[in-house]
């Protein structure tokens, strides 16, 4: 089946301040990129560089303490920025985009079972009927791979790689056209996480549903990725295929951080990076990752811009202006 | 240190905060100083009334109250023989003495009592007086002849004779004159003299005679019906209800605080008997045992306060601490402490209660004027204590001396104005310290 | 074929050693109403095995595995329901209340939460001066001292600065260190680290690995990690302890292990580690069906015969293997090695 390969979701120049007693967190700085139909981008990057604020920015999930939310997000040619926030819960919240949030699991409601949950947003976006709802509900459960016997039963009598499937099951009922992972697997085991990374593998397979998969884990995000986009103290510093970004790292940090992951069949150890990411308080003027980078040199006292270096990749970073590798 | 500090400070946004506080700090400053000038033993003295007071008005109002109205209501005056002019005139074994006792009165009301008394020293027999009234425009009154002991009170108020020769009774007849417009009887403004002819034998007699002419209001508070001025109560009642407040406050919050952090900590059968010994107690109304307790025993103030505490400790308080305690047992460094070897009572004491502290301290704060309203309840009840002056002791006389009935509302309101300030300032400081202490709380 | 086979040598090669589990079984007893026996979950059962002194074990495997519960029985907050843990040549069931208060100063533990494991109320300071509080070094110049040798172990410097810091002020990976720091005050001989780095940022774990690394080369403590992060185990450990559900299923050195797996169980393991390769996208993985199993009363038989894809019918589900030694010093217990 060839599969649609147009682009499904645009985001330009996104950025989300926040503001706080101690001054204004610029969680999200100007984030381009782009993702197509059938398509699975991770947005990789260490806690506290934005990651989770991207996530809840794309999908309008905004704390009160807004100090400014602006850029244009295009899903499927509909200028999202645009809509009210009505008119966005009921047409793109849940039935064009979903979410599974960062220890979603853990998250779900105690005293209501867990078929229920997942048939809730069917009702609530869509106003489907009980049985109708419970019936896609079922469905969903085998898509993620769990006994329709479950259907019944409350989240504490379910493991923890069971409610992650549940939670994504609840995020697939409405057949969105894209579904957004906040750290799907970073709780569970290893045998676990590979089940889960297998059935997303599957679902997009099946399905043709877009993710976009948000970790700080460089071993997961290998598991499923198409395109990476590596993202450092609110900025997106490198954007490309997955292939190009595993094997031949453009930006000093996607080196380094290659470099730092413990593989098991090598003999190496892995290296660490020195240094902390800076304060989203209070960021530097030139290149954010300036202080902590071997390859540092003067133009670096200045933000640099992001460089194409091919029709699908960019690199933030001065040693790649003029599409030099 | 600087923990502390950089609270207050933040506490300092709050206005309710701050006016909480400054009230708070004006009723210690208020108990300290009543501590240091009335000394403790010096207080009950008073308390317990008698002669000490026989120069105050009963039931007198306050003077400012009267003069903010425009009332000119007449304040007490003492009239003394010693400095006052006297003529003798000498006789075989003594001499008779004639001392004018005279006051310039012109107050708008008439005076409340009128007594005169009189001592006399080294007689050898018993002196004889009389007494005589001019008032003021010339008219004389002879009040009547007695003889008098070494003490003696002579209370021209309850003359009777008197009474029904003037048609009023004596300490308004004698001030009365009739006013040509309305026919009612206004004080005759002027000077009056009360004349005091004394037969004393023995050349070292003397003989003092004080004429009170009691007043309507008196002081900054009033009097009570046994001439006690009420200041006294009021004053002496802001460390009484404070230290009780303050002490049943510390002792049940702190006791109840460790009983539920040894029932978590030590969990099985003596968390499901403190579980039980609780949910019997929170049933018991307090107020009744209180009551009984009084009734049977004694009313001392310890022994009320003991039972409080003692009541108090196993409350719904130990379910509260019980539930905020219990996933702090599950913390990782409460186990890391297990392992190197921390004792029970120091991981109870050190590591699991001051987790919660912070929030128990708003808790605190709003319980003392609880137990404030507490014992002046059982005074009201007539279960206070019986030698301390305290506010509700006020209320409770001024409910049994009908002073509502009377028209003594000040009796009333000084001691609910005190206790609703009390109340009050520790309701703003504790709920201003509870949006400090619990951040959900916090205005963004 | 028991322990014996699977001699404990310390990087020396010699044999010398700090801590034996024999038969260790730690059950916790499932009581109705208070009182009622209903049922036991077998968190550790039957657990036996050997650390010499200054070696690194690890022991891996998923959660519901039993390997926490190990832990807190090898610290001592547990008591075994019946087998012992000899450390020292004393078994530790054995000992009063007052050897038991040395042995726990003995062993420290690192554990998973950074944040949890440090007391929120409590500067740097009093949390290091704990320990020694109640270990009974009364002299504060003497704890300070201490704290600051501990503080420069563990790389927190300038140690001033870090003295009178509270734990919200620290980041992840600092007070990791602070509980490191903890662990080591006492001086112990024997370290037991609990997920030490799970909770961590990807790329803080490595420096906080190699970290502790030093600090046990430079100590020469003994070293057991507990993880389920295998791709870590290959640069930290030199043995491998595969747990499931209860017991010890494979144990070797690592390179044996990674390179030679014998237990079905370890092999899915490995299979299922993500090591990072583009072409991961294009292929699911093949992992066992199933979850592991309820560690109450479980049935008779391998414990993982239900998912294992070479499951002997008629043997696997009615008896339990015993351990076989298919290769020099490496143990497995299944009964594809008769």
């Amino acid at each position: 089946m060839t599969q649609d390969q147009s682009t499904l979701l645009e985001v330009e120049d996104l950025k989300l301040y926040y503001k706080t007693r101690r001054g204004v967190v610029r969680a999200v700085d100007g984030v381009t990129f782009d993702i197509r139909r059938n398509e699975a981008l991770v947005i990789l990057g260490e806690s506290g560089c934005g990651k989770s604020s991207l996530a809840k920015a794309l999908l309008r999930l905004l704390p009160r303490n807004i100090e400014q939310f602006a850029g244009q997000i295009r899903l499927g040619g509909v200028d999202l920025m645009a809509l009210s926030d009505n008119r966005f819960r009921r047409e793109v919240q849940w039935v064009r985009v979903s979410m599974v949030m960062q220890a979603a699991m853990n998250a779900m409601n105690p005293v209501m079972k867990v078929g229920e949950q997942v048939a809730e947003p069917l009702r609530i976006h869509l106003g489907w009927s009980k049985e109708r709802a419970m019936q896609k509900a079922a469905e969903s459960f085998k898509r993620v791979g769990v006994s329709t016997d479950f259907l019944d039963r409350y989240p504490f009598e379910l493991s923890g790689g069971m409610r992650q499937r549940v939670v994504l099951a609840m995020a697939l009922v409405t057949d969105p056209e894209l579904v957004i992972m906040d750290e799907p697997t970073s709780a569970l085991d290893v045998l676990t996480q590979a089940s889960i990374m297998n059935v997303l593998k599957r679902l997009k397979k099946e399905l043709g549903t877009s993710f976009i998969l948000i970790t700080h884990d460089v071993a997961t995000s290998s598991e499923i990725a198409d395109r990476v986009a590596l993202m450092y103290a609110g900025q997106i510093v490198e954007f490309s295929d997955a292939s190009e970004f595993f094997h031949h790292p453009a930006h000093p940090y996607s080196k380094l951080l290659m470099a730092s992951v413990p593989r098991l069949r090598q003999s190496e150890p892995p290296e660490y990076i020195p240094g902390q990411p800076p304060n989203l308080l209070d960021l530097p003027l030139g290149c954010r990752f300036a202080d902590r980078c071997p390859s540092r040199f003067e133009k670096c006292q200045k933000d640099p811009e992001l460089f194409k270096l091919n029709a699908r990749r960019r690199v933030k970073c001065w040693l790649h202006q003029g599409g030099e590798e | 240190m600087r923990r502390w500090i950089e609270s207050l400070k933040e506490l300092c946004r709050y206005p309710s905060a701050v006016a909480g506080l400054s009230l708070i700090l004006f009723l210690i400053g208020l108990s300290i100083y009543t501590v240091i000038t009335i000394p403790y033993s010096e207080a009950l003295d008073k308390w317990r009334g008698g002669s000490q007071w026989q120069m105050n008005p009963i039931n007198a109002g306050p003077v400012w109250l009267d003069r903010i109205t425009g009332g000119n209501k007449p304040e007490t005056l003492l009239i003394r023989s010693a400095t006052s002019p006297k003529e003798r005139v000498p006789f075989e074994g003594g001499y008779q003495q004639r001392s004018i006792l005279e006051f310039d009165f012109y107050y708008d009301d008439f005076p409340s009592e009128l007594n005169l008394f009189l001592t006399t020293k080294n007689s050898s027999r018993e002196t004889f007086i009389q007494l005589s009234w001019i008032t003021p425009s010339g008219a004389k009154f002879l009040l009547g002849n007695q003889r008098i002991g070494e003490n003696e009170r002579v209370s021209i108020s309850q003359n009777r004779a008197l009474e029904s020769r003037l048609g009023l009774v004596p300490h308004i007849g004698l001030f009365a004159e009739k006013d040509e417009i309305s026919g009612k009887a206004v004080v005759s403004k002027g000077r009056h003299q009360l004349v005091v002819d004394a037969i004393l034998f023995g050349e070292q007699a003397e003989l003092n005679a004080d004429l009170a002419v009691y007043g309507r209001v008196h002081g900054f508070a009033g009097t009570d019906h046994q001439r006690r001025d009420l200041m006294l109560a009021l004053l002496w009642g802001t460390p009484v209800a404070l230290a009780f407040g303050l002490l049943a406050a510390v002792g049940t919050t702190v006791t109840t605080l460790i009983i539920a952090a040894a029932g978590v900590w030590f969990g099985g059968w003596i968390d499901a008997v403190i579980q039980r010994l609780t949910e019997v107690n929170m049933i018991l109304p307090m107020l009744p045992i209180l009551v009984m307790v009084g009734t049977l025993y004694s009313t001392s103030i310890w022994l009320m306060l003991g039972v409080v505490i003692a009541l108090g400790i196993f409350s719904a308080g130990i379910k509260m601490y019980r539930a905020m305690l219990l996933p702090i047992r599950e913390s990782p460094y409460i186990e890391a402490a297990r392992a190197y070897g921390a004792s029970n009572t120091r991981i109870i004491m050190r590591y699991m209660i001051p987790r919660i502290l912070p929030v128990l301290i708003p808790t605190f704060v709003t319980l003392i004027p609880s137990f404030v309203f507490l014992e002046a309840s059982l005074a009201v009840l007539g279960l206070g204590d019986p030698v301390l002056p305290t506010w509700g002791k006020v209320l409770n006389d001024a409910q049994t001396q009908s002073a509502l009935y009377n028209g003594f509302y000040y009796w009333v309101v000084s001691p609910a104005i005190l206790l609703m300030v009390t109340g009050l300032g520790f309701a703003m400081l504790g709920f201003a310290l509870d949006r400090v202490f619990n951040p959900r709380l916090r205005a963004q | 074929m028991g322990v014996e086979g699977n001699e404990a040598q310390d990087i020396n090669g010699a044999r010398s050693t700090l801590l034996q589990a024999r038969n260790l079984h730690t059950w916790f007893e499932l009581r109705k109403w208070g009182f009622l026996r209903v049922g036991s979950v077998r968190a550790v059962d039957g657990v036996s095995f050997e650390l010499a002194r200054g070696e690194s074990v690890a022991f891996v495997g998923e959660s519901g595995c039993g390997k926490s519960t190990l832990a807190r029985t090898l610290l001592g907050l547990n008591k075994p329901t019946s087998g012992d843990v000899v450390f020292e040549g004393k078994g530790i069931s054995e000992l009063n209340s007052l050897e038991l208060h040395s042995y726990r100063a003995n062993v420290g533990y690192v554990q998973q939460d950074p944040y949890g494991a440090l007391a929120p109320f409590m500067d740097v300071k009093r949390l290091l001066s704990e320990p020694l509080i109640v270990h009974g070094v009364k002299s504060r110049s003497e704890r300070l001292r201490r704290i600051n040798k501990v503080l420069e172990e563990v790389r927190l410097t300038p140690t001033d600065e870090y003295l009178s810091k509270f734990p919200h002020m620290l980041s992840g990976g600092q007070q990791q260190r602070v509980v490191i720091a903890r662990a080591l005050i006492l001086e112990p001989s024997m370290l037991i680290a609990d997920e030490p780095v799970s909770m961590l940022d990807a790329s803080v774990r490595v420096e906080l690995l190699n970290l502790l690394k030093n600090i046990q080369r430079d100590r020469k403590l003994t070293l057991a990690f507990i993880t389920h992060d295998l791709s870590t185990v290959r640069h930290f450990a030199d043995r491998i302890f595969v747990m499931y559900a209860g017991r010890i299923v494979e144990q070797a050195r690592v390179e044996e292990i990674l390179d030679h797996p014998q237990h079905p169980y370890t092999k899915s393991l490995l299979a299922a580690i993500m090591d990072v390769n583009s072409d991961n996208a294009l292929h699911e993985r093949d992992i066992p069906v199933g979850e592991p199993p309820s560690l109450i009363d479980p049935p008779p038989g391998c414990r993982f015969h239900p998912r294992c894809p070479a499951a002997i019918k008629g043997l696997c589900e009615v008896e339990d293997p015993p351990d076989f030694e298919p290769r020099d010093n490496h143990l497995s217990k299944c009964w594809l090695h008769r």
